[in-house]
This record gives structure tokens, C-alpha cells and sequence, in this order.
């Protein structure tokens, strides 16, 4: 009621505040979504090369996914893919289990290094991811996970095994289920185990679903970690070190507009997910915070 | 002192025969008090510990003072016409053996503890006369009330290997002179706090650019916090104004952006801005310049520019997260507001911005750690550049890319992990100080 009254009586002046608003609006997504026009745009285009004189392409084809998905000479990507897909389906179901297992624990049970566990995590949280990571490679060196194939052991050990240090959002999510529920169940004689796999589990689906993708996603994304364990080891690149690679000064001229290509295909699978789970992901945080 | 308690202590003084044996051979107290699976097995873990520190444990620890003295030697053959190499030490290899020895060590110690309580109450069960818990009862506990146990031990133990040993390892080399510098890649020596002194020194050359990388890392991780947090809210509250249309079509322009991931448009990003890239053609093809712009060959303007872009990457991300907690401001504190006759400006600053800042103090800090530590848009952006000639930090470089610089593509090992140290102690403060001084950790209950 109110609404309405106020629609129909707008003032001039507020008329122009929100011609104003709207512009506004208007000229900030162009700027948020350009560049992802242009990339979509670079991909399809027939001119090679990363420079060009003109913004947009002159002409258009399909040869830059033709060539990304079946040149296995120079960067082989399929073979990028495949490497990146078997470490991200290990990592993903270590993870998965260690951030629930970690979760869960830290959430319903009372036992005396909880505290300090929390302490610990936080306090590990505050040195830079890096500092570890050439003590994590002389490691890995040691167990002889630097060589050939058993480089893919490293990199899934290396995404995975820390991961127990990132439960803050799971546990958030716990939190808010009631604890009631669990002493019902304990009451009808259920263990533990059975009240976390099936109670508190199937009632976390979306936090569940959250970090079985979170961690999915991580070995796509991450070139650092990976370049460091692979160095020249073209046969064990994940996609993103090839992509990557696309850009160094001696494949930029041929690769770019693949690079664009592979960027697109990467992206969408990528951005599809990201906006089904974009909704845990701010119901956790809120969790998080209010918890 | 409490006489009836289970610790060490009571356990040596008022244990029987099997306690007491537990102290040197661990799991006797278990084998001699009716759990034989489990004594058998402390004491397999003692005796593999004794065999690893007899055949390696006790040479890696006496290595530890010298770190390795023996060069690699190069002997002529004359008879086989080759040069034979004998092995000589590799301190970095004896350091690490030594780092896993200590925590094998505390790891026993802790064990030994542990198994000498858990006999003592064996030992107490027994002479009250009640049951000793079976093999089975135990598996059986370790579903139900010890299921943390289960669940804990392997990620514990994940973090342990994969994060905890590699940061002593990494800190311990920073009190030592690995580093490509003087040749000492392969032997190397104790260097007490020099390397501190060194980056501390704002004389000397590490000195001065350690101070300029840190100023700017601080610079940066203010702006990119606040900047994106009050123009991500301020976007937010624009699209959920009461009078904008098509608001679930706004939040998708930017949301889009933030699905792409970041690796990807951050290298897009570099070359769209190349002298000859996307940017400057368009801006050229406009008659706007002549001249292409150096984003990344001007140091200020780099710095500007990588702003500028983590707002890009930022503002949609900052929109995500507040959108719902704006929506969850109290409506009564608005109205009571405006009954005063507050104004928009007003409102934001005395209601809007406060509560936010209650609310998101942890966020905030989370985000204030997360660019100081922010590696990726410094790397593929401006990868530090622009870099004076001489110097090994770029005018863009945080002390994470410089860490990264230092160990990975300088190998001045000891360097970059006293940088690490030095981050994690300004972190630590800046988290303190903020946190102690946050409404939110001042008064728990309520905003108001």
C-alpha cells in the first residue's frame, strides 16, 4: 500500500535521482561485463596473435577450440585435462572428508585439544600459504613424489592434506542445526558415527555439496603449487599451468587466442557451479558470522 | 595436590609393578593389566622409534650443530679416464632429517605420557574391582564416544606432515646461511640472527627494499580491504534501493565476473592493459590518447592500476556477502532515524556503516589477512614490476611475491623465510590489535 502510493507520486526530483541510479547501473556492469565479451570474442577470433589494431576481431572462427582440443604437439591440453580431472576427483574426496570429519568433531563433540585445535588453526592461518611450500617440495622430494607420474601423488597430497585447517564454514553450518536432534537420536541408542552419517550429514546437504565443489575446483585454479612440483614435467601440467603457459613470450603469437579458448571452456563448467553454490557459500558466511 | 588423580606423577609414584615397567617399556602397564592389542602395539611403536633413531635418528641429531662439514669431492681417475665424485654432505638433507627427528622425539615423549596415565587407570580400575574395557569395547568407542579420534586422527596428521613440519623447517632456515648468495646451496652453516639483522637494517640494500615492500603491502591491503568493502556495500544498497529495477538483473552483470576464475581474468587483465593491448587500442581507436599508457613500466601507475583491478575482481564479490546482512538491519533503527529526521548521509554513518562493521568485523579481518597475503593479483598482474635495476623486489612486490621471488627464483632460501617470519609477526599484531579493539570482541551480546 504504501508502495504503490509512493510510485504514483513520485517527485520530480526523485524522478531524476533515479534516471540517475539507473545510468549509473548501466555504465558499471558494461565495465563488469566487457571484458568477459572480449574474451568470449578473443576466442572465436581469426586473427592470431595478442595484439591486435583493432578492439574487436575482424573475423571470426571456430579453429581456436579445434586447435586447443586436438594439437597434442606443443601444450597438449586434453592430456592438461585429464591430468587436472584425476587430481581434482582424489583431492576432492580426501578433502571432502577431512573438512566434514574436522567439522563435525569440532562441532558436536567436547574433547581437550579442541581448543587448542582451534588456536592452532588460526594461528597457522596467519603464515603466508608460500612460506610452506619449498619446505612441502623437499618433503614431497624425499618420498620421492617429485618424479615423473608420481608427481600427480604430490600435487593431490599437497591440495589435500592441509585442508582439515579450513573448517570454519562447515562447522558454522553444524552449528545451526539443533542439538536436540542428536539427543533424540543417542536416546533411540543411535553411536556417534550414526548420528553423523545419518543425521547431521543428510541434513547438511548444501554445505556438503559446498565443499565437495570447493574442493573440486581448487586444482583448476591454482597455477602456483602445481608449477613449482611440475617444473619441466610438460606431462604432468594441469590446465592451469598450460594455460599459463599460453601467455610466456614464446607461444603468446600462436597461443593466445587458444588461451582465450581454453579460458571460456574452463570458465563456464567453473561459473555454473560457482552460481549454484553461491548461495551456501552466503548462507555459511552468515552462519559463520552470527555463530 | 589432589592424590586420587591420574598424572604422570601419581602414576610413578603410586603405580604397581606394570605401571611402573611402562615407563621404560611402554604398553607393559596395558599387556600386564589385560589389554594385550593395545600394549602390543605402544610397544611396537617403541621399538620401531628406538630402531629408526639407532639407525639414522641419533646421526641426524648429532649432524644437527655442524649442519655437515664435507664437500662434494672431484677426484681424477686415471685408470677409467673419469672424474669420480665421492657424496659429501647436503645440509639441507641433514636440516630436514634433523626437524623430523626432533618432532619424532616430542611424538614419543607425548606417547609416553599418554600410556603411562592410560596404565595408571587401568591399574585403578582393576584394584576397584571393575572391568578393564575389551579390544572391542574400544573399536566400539571409537564410533561413538571417541568418534573425534576417528575423524581427527588423519587430518591431524595431514596437517602435521604437510603444514607444521614444513613451517619449522622453513623457520628454522631462516637462522641459517642457505642461500644462493656465497655459494652455500649445498653447505651451509648456523647463522644465528644475522639474516634478521640484515633485513631489518634500513641501510643496507635487503634492508631498504624489505621497508619499501612492507610499506606498500600495507598501503595496498588498506586500500583493497576498505575500498572494496565500503564500494561493495555501497553497490549493494544501490541495487537494493526500493526504487531500482530489474535488481536480480544488476547482481548477474556482476556476479558473472566473479565466477570466472580469478587466475583467468587476472591474465587477461595484464595483457589487455599492455602498451599494445585491448585498452590502449580502444582508447587510441577513440582519440582519447596518442600515446599508449604504461600501466605496468610506471611504478605508480602499476600500483594504481593493480587497485583499480582488485576493486574489478573485489566490488561484486564484497556485494555477494553484505546483500544479505543489509537486508537483516533491524527496519525500527531506520524509522527511529528518520522520525529524527536524519538524512541519508547521516543514516549510513550513524546506523548502516556501524552495524555493518559489527556484524563483519571477522570478515573484515579475514580480508585484511587475505591481501596482505594476497599473492595472485600481485603476481599476474604486474608480477612486482616494475623492478629498479640491482634490486630482487619489484615497487609493486608484497612480501609474499618477494617471498616467493626470493626462494623460488633467487634461491636465497634463508632470506625468504625471514621475510615469512616477519609477515606472520606483522600479521599477528594487525590481527591483535584490530581484534581486541573491535566492538565485537568488547561486547559479545548484542549490536547497540
Amino acid at each position: 500500500m504504501d508502495n504503490q502510493m509512493a510510485k504514483n507520486t513520485l517527485s520530480p526530483r526523485r524522478r531524476i535521482v533515479n534516471l540517475l541510479v539507473h545510468a549509473l547501473l548501466a555504465v558499471l556492469a558494461l565495465i563488469w561485463v566487457l571484458p568477459i565479451v572480449w574474451i568470449v570474442l578473443t576466442s572465436f577470433r581469426a586473427e592470431p596473435g595478442a595484439y591486435t589494431k583493432t578492439f574487436l576481431p575482424q573475423g571470426y572462427t571456430l579453429n581456436n577450440y579445434v586447435k586447443l582440443l586436438t594439437d597434442r604437439n606443443v601444450l597438449n591440453f586434453p592430456k592438461m585435462f585429464r591430468n587436472t580431472l584425476i587430481i581434482s576427483i582424489f583431492s576432492c574426496t580426501i578433502s571432502t572428508f577431512f573438512v566434514l570429519s574436522v567439522a563435525y568433531s569440532l562441532s558436536r563433540m567436547r574433547f581437550a585439544f579442541r581448543r587448542p585445535y582451534m588456536n592452532l588453526a588460526m594461528i597457522l592461518g596467519l603464515f603466508p600459504g608460500f612460506m610452506t611450500m619449498v619446505a612441502q617440495y623437499f618433503i614431497l622430494k624425499a618420498m620421492g613424489f617429485t618424479e615423473g607420474s608420481s608427481i600427480r601423488i604430490g600435487l593431490i597430497v599437497v591440495y589435500s592434506a592441509c585442508t582439515g585447517l579450513g573448517f570454519q564454514i562447515s562447522k558454522g553450518f553444524f552449528d545451526t542445526i539443533p542439538r536436540s536432534i542428536d539427543e533424540a537420536a543417542v536416546m533411540d541408542g543411535a553411536t556417534q558415527w550414526q548420528v553423523f552419517t545419518r543425521i547431521t550429514l543428510p541434513l547438511s546437504k548444501p554445505i556438503v555439496i559446498y565443499t565437495v565443489m570447493t574442493s573440486f575446483i581448487a586444482p583448476w585454479v591454482d597455477f602456483v603449487f602445481a608449477k613449482v612440483l611440475c617444473r619441466a614435467n610438460s606431462d604432468q601440467f594441469t590446465v592451469a599451468i598450460g594455460l599459463w603457459n599460453m601467455l610466456q613470450k614464446e607461444y603468446i603469437y600462436q597461443w593466445y587466442t587458444c588461451f582465450a579458448a581454453g579460458a571460456v571452456l574452463i570458465s563456464i563448467p567453473i561459473a555454473l557451479l560457482f552460481l549454484y553454490m553461491q548461495r551456501f557459500y552466503v548462507e555459511g558466511m552468515s552462519g559463520a558470522v552470527k555463530g | 595436590m589432589n592424590e586420587d588423580r591420574i598424572t604422570v606423577s601419581n602414576a610413578l609414584r603410586r603405580g604397581d609393578l606394570f605401571t611402573r615397567v611402562s615407563a621404560v617399556l611402554m604398553g607393559a602397564g596395558m599387556l600386564g593389566h589385560r589389554q594385550i592389542v593395545k600394549g602390543a602395539l605402544v610397544l611396537l611403536v617403541e621399538v620401531a622409534f628406538w630402531a629408526y633413531m639407532a639407525t639414522t635418528g641419533f646421526h641426524s641429531l648429532g649432524m644437527m650443530p655442524s649442519l655437515g662439514t664435507e664437500a662434494q669431492g672431484k677426484v681424477w681417475n686415471e685408470a677409467k679416464q673419469i672424474f669420480e665424485y665421492s657424496t659429501g654432505d647436503n645440509s639441507q638433507q641433514i636440516l630436514l632429517a634433523g626437524v623430523i627427528t626432533c618432532f619424532a622425539i616430542a611424538g614419543l615423549v607425548v606417547l609416553w605420557v599418554l600410556q603411562l596415565r592410560h596404565s595408571y587407570a587401568l591399574q585403578r580400575l582393576i584394584e576397584e574391582g571393575e572391568s578393564v574395557p575389551t579390544i572391542k569395547d574400544d573399536v566400539k568407542s571409537l564410533f561413538d564416544g571417541n568418534l573425534h579420534v576417528t575423524l581427527m586422527t588423519l587430518p591431524c596428521l595431514g596437517i602435521l606432515v604437510f603444514n607444521v613440519v614444513p613451517l619449522v623447517y622453513m623457520i628454522s632456515m631462516a637462522f641459517t646461511t642457505y642461500s644462493k648468495e656465497g655459494e652455500h646451496l649445498i653447505l651451509f652453516d648456523w647463522d644465528g640472527l644475522n639474516q634478521f639483522a640484515r633485513v631489518l637494517n634500513m641501510n643496507g640494500n635487503i634492508g631498504r627494499q624489505f621497508w619499501h615492500v612492507l610499506a606498500w603491502t600495507v598501503i595496498w591491503a588498506i586500500f583493497a580491504t576498505f575500498l572494496n568493502y565500503i564500494l561493495g556495500m555501497a553497490l549493494a544498497m544501490v541495487i537494493n534501493r526500493k526504487d531500482t529495477k530489474a535488481k536480480g538483473f544488476w547482481r548477474f552483470c556482476f556476479v558473472l565476473s566473479v565466477a570466472v576464475p580469478q587466475f583467468v581474468t587476472l591474465m587477461i587483465m595484464n595483457i589487455m592493459l599492455q602498451p599494445s593491448g585491448a585498452v590502449n587500442v580502444l582508447l587510441q581507436n577513440l582519440g582519447l590518447i596518442t600515446e599508449p599508457i604504461p600501466f605496468w613500466t610506471n611504478a605508480m601507475l602499476a600500483r594504481v592500476t593493480i587497485i583499480v583491478i582488485n576493486l574489478w575482481v573485489g566490488i561484486p564479490y564484497t556485494m555477494l556477502q553484505v546483500t544479505g546482512i543489509l537486508q537483516n538491519i533491524p527496519a525500527e533503527l531506520y524509522e527511529a532515524a528518520k522520525m529524527d529526521g536524519a538524512g541519508p548521509v547521516r543514516i549510513f554513518f550513524k546506523i548502516t556503516l556501524p552495524y555493518m562493521l559489527f556484524v563483519t568485523m571477522p570478515y573484515l579481518i579475514a580480508s585484511f589477512v587475505g591481501n596482505i597475503n594476497n599473492f595472485n593479483v600481485i603476481y599476474l598482474l604486474s608480477g612486482g614490476g616494475p623492478t629498479r635495476v640491482g634490486d630482487t623486489a619489484g615497487q609493486t612486490d608484497l612480501l609474499v611475491t618477494w617471498l616467493y621471488k626470493l626462494t623460488i627464483d633467487q634461491q636465497y632460501y634463508n632470506l625468504g623465510a625471514v621475510i615469512g617470519i616477519m609477515t606472520f609477526v606483522i600479521l599477528t599484531v594487525i590481527t591483535l590489535v584490530t581484534y581486541r579493539n573491535s566492538s565485537s570482541y568488547k561486547n559479545e551480546e548484542a549490536f547497540m
